[in-house]
């Protein structure tokens, strides 16, 4: 390419989704590699996006950064205008966070000068400097908690932050007039520092959604965004999925997923269509089949033209069921809300009650009022606003660092309380791809590991790459081989020391196989299927004790999912529709049980949707994956039981901070109803509940493992 | 007293500052890729 022709084109910016990069090493192998790329200014990469920016000259193009990027290992999309990131939920707080920790800071520096004595016109002075501090940033740092009151009020429900509000308020309204008329106390501090810590809380909160929204869009992806689509005079054009129309011919690649419903009109080959029926074995396609969006083809390349694409595919189909089926989901209470329903009440009428008893009591209506404000202050739910953010942050961050991303908070919630589970078979239980007998694999001897390593290696089949990636598990290396020819349709031919040699698509074989020929040698049968995940009989049995039942709901066939059903001695029902998964859920929820939902195929997305938690695994199809509340990414089943323990755990501590948030409540009420509390001692109560619960919350990061 | 009327202000002027400084690391873009910057000290770049 050469690039020095033009000096003076404008670079131009590309922007590529590479999921598979998660360290220091590959950030810099993955720099300095598109750097080393002629025509290339710039590459810089965003870890947390799994995103690299690339500033290049505009004659260099995405599929040669791509290419460059396979080179070395990385598989690289570019990214699609509709998957561009969405607007991050911390980036809001951090300001009124600054704001708020700033002001807090230093008002807490005067206040602490009054505490200590200051008195006069000092006294006054630091007041004023204070509100002139306070009020402006209490109006900023305040307002996603006003906004957020205002909204749930107008609608004459309460959440949280109404009483947060209305604390703030009152306080600040207050000490305003405490200012003004030269008066002992202000609660600017206090208030200032209730902002702070509650939106440090929120911050946290939402910290956590962007970091597994962050992980489930790098899943996403990796999906098929479009088909080679072939032009009048044969060229062939890539074409992303939204483009495509009805009337196009895509040409898939044997191991490529359609992006769109269509007829084959060239070519044979079979289909896997477990993502979308959960039925396991291949579908054989030919000439005139309908041919749906979402499946895999597994032999050869065909020709599809598409007769319906976008909105109008099964897989659109599928989505209109979930969206009918989400009514559970957000009927659920989050327990944050569920707390504050019955905390703002109690402690709204108990202000109202002191602030009468006051006055009944023969004080002035501005001594009642001081002693009211106190209260409302003193039980403004500032350890309460952390209690459940900051655990739910702990437990996250620990299970995604084992391979389990949470998307949101209600998520542990609801999954702490499941007493029933249903998975699907395909993809779930299984690993869902066709994996060689390991009997055979064993059987192999060393050359003909070898040869079998070096032809496998020679194709993108699906079937291929598992073959290779079980021989080179079992310690073979690949032998040198000459004349390497892949024939599509057939498998891949070579010379081996002066032999013929090929891995080759059998005359006749039941289920799926593929032929080893080493010369003269008689030929190796390698049958494949598909496995039960690792670890699947100690996972489900670790569910049982949690007191989760396990039972399978699968799409295959009966034949199928019998077997699976004996080898994990689980409860089955086969043949299941989409709607029939969603009836299954209603029929447990009806009978008073929480149900988990365990699954990754489209089929799966209503089910998935209406079950009170769902999981899947990262190999899900999209809809599984956007559907789902967890996603767990390795390939052990463990990841079941490890959640639900962990949400339960993390429930446990939420507990505890509420009782810790309320247990100072309880003993700094009575001396503020009393008019004995002083701000030093409300301050001092405040911050050290705020602390002891996030204390409370970390020994959370050591009791997951 | 002479003391605070110099102090308050340079305390003030401190904090706001650094709060400058923080939206100014906002604004542009300091805050784009956290775990990115946490892992690019471990980047060799000696080669």
């Amino acid at each position: 390419m050469n690039v020095s022709a033009q000096p003076g084109a404008a670079p131009i910016s590309t922007v590529l989704a590479v999921p598979g990069m998660h360290c220091a090493g590959c950030m810099s192998k993955i720099e300095s590699r598109l750097s080393a790329v002629p025509g290339v200014a710039q590459a810089r990469v965003n870890l947390s996006a799994r995103t690299v920016a690339v500033t290049h000259s505009p004659e260099l193009e995405e599929p040669d950064l791509v290419a460059a990027l396979a080179g070395i290992g990385f598989e690289a999309q570019p990214r699609g205008d509709d998957l561009a990131p969405r607007s991050s939920a911390v980036r809001p707080l951090l300001a009124p966070l600054a704001v708020a920790g700033f002001a807090a800071m230093n008002v807490m520096m005067l206040s602490v000068g009054v505490w200590s004595g200051a008195d006069g016109s000092t006294r006054s002075l630091f007041h004023w400097l204070s509100a002139l501090i306070g009020v402006p940033a209490i109006a900023y740092a305040g307002m996603p908690f006003f906004r957020s009151a205002w909204g749930v009020l107008k609608r004459g429900r309460t959440n949280m932050d109404v009483p947060i509000s209305i604390g703030v308020l009152i306080a600040t309204g207050l000490s305003l007039y405490e200012t003004v008329a030269e008066g002992r106390h202000a609660w600017f501090d206090g208030a200032l520092m209730l902002l702070t810590f509650l939106l440090a809380g929120r911050a946290l909160d939402a910290m956590m959604r962007d970091r597994a929204r962050a992980g489930v869009d790098a899943l996403l992806r990796q999906a098929a965004p479009g088909a080679m689509v072939i032009e009048e005079g044969g060229t062939l054009r890539w074409c992303a999925s939204r483009d495509l129309a009805p009337g196009m011919v895509m040409r898939i690649a044997a191991g490529e997923r359609l992006a769109a419903d269509g007829e084959i009109v060239a070519g044979a080959s079979r289909f896997d269509q477990s993502l979308l029926t959960g039925e396991s074995a291949p579908v054989p396609g030919r000439r005139g089949d309908p041919a749906l969006a979402g499946t895999l083809n597994l032999d050869a390349p065909v020709d599809v033209r598409v007769s319906h694409a976008g909105q109008d595919t099964t897989l659109a189909e599928i989505a209109r069921l979930m969206e009918a089926s989400t009514q559970s989901r957000s009927r659920y209470v989050r327990i944050a809300d569920r707390a504050s329903q019955l905390y703002a009440p109690v402690v709204h009428t108990l202000a109202a009650a002191s602030v009468i008893g006051w006055l009944l009591a023969g004080a002035g209506l501005y001594k009642a009022l001081v002693v009211g404000v106190t209260v409302l202050i003193i039980t403004c739910p500032c350890a309460l606003g952390l209690a459940v953010p900051v655990a739910q942050v702990v437990v996250s961050g620990a299970l995604m660092r084992a391979g389990i991303m949470v998307k949101d908070g209600s998520a542990l919630e609801r999954l702490a309380k499941v007493d029933r589970a249903l998975l699907d078979k395909t993809g779930t239980l299984t690993l869902g791809r066709p994996l060689p007998d390991p009997a055979i694999v064993v059987s192999l001897t060393a050359e003909e590991g070898a040869v079998c390593l070096a032809l496998a290696s020679h194709s993108r089949h699906p079937l291929s790459r598992a073959l290779a990636d079980a021989l080179s598990a079992h310690g073979h290396r690949a032998a040198e081989l000459s004349d390497v020819e892949e024939v599509p349709g057939t498998g891949v031919l070579a010379r081996w020391n002066g032999q013929f040699v090929a891995l080759r698509r059998p005359e006749s074989a039941a289920g799926i196989a593929s032929a080893l020929m080493i010369g003269d040698h008689p030929i190796r049968l390698i049958s494949y299927s598909d496995r039960l995940r690792p670890d699947a009989a100690e996972a489900l049995a670790r569910l049982r004790r949690l007191g989760v039942e396990p039972s399978i709901i699968s799409g295959d066939n009966f034949a199928a999912v019998a077997q699976v059903a004996r080898e994990t001695g689980l409860l089955a029902q086969a043949s299941a529709q989409p709607a029939a998964k969603q009836e299954a859920i209603a029929r447990l929820q009806g009978a008073g049980s929480k149900v988990l939902m365990v699954g990754d195929g489209l089929n799966d997305g209503p089910a998935l949707a209406a079950a009170n938690a769902s999981m899947a695994p990262g190999s899900a199809s999209d809809v599984g994956l956007q559907a789902a509340d967890l996603v767990f990414t390795s390939e052990s089943l463990l990841a079941l039981p490890r959640a639900v323990t962990a949400a339960r755990a993390s429930m446990r501590i939420v507990r505890q901070n509420f009782a810790l948030a309320i247990g100072y409540n309880l003993l700094a009420v009575p001396l503020a109803v009393a008019g004995l509390l002083t701000p030093l001692i409300a301050a001092a109560a405040m911050s050290a509940s705020s602390l002891v619960v996030v204390a409370n919350s970390l020994r959370l990061a050591r009791s997951i493992k | 007293m002479n003391g605070l009327l110099l102090l308050i202000p340079v305390a003030l002027g401190m904090g706001l500052a650094g709060l400058a400084a923080f939206f100014w690391a906002l604004r542009h873009g300091q805050f784009e890729d956290p775990e990115g910057a946490a892992n690019r000290i471990l980047i060799d770049d000696d080669q």
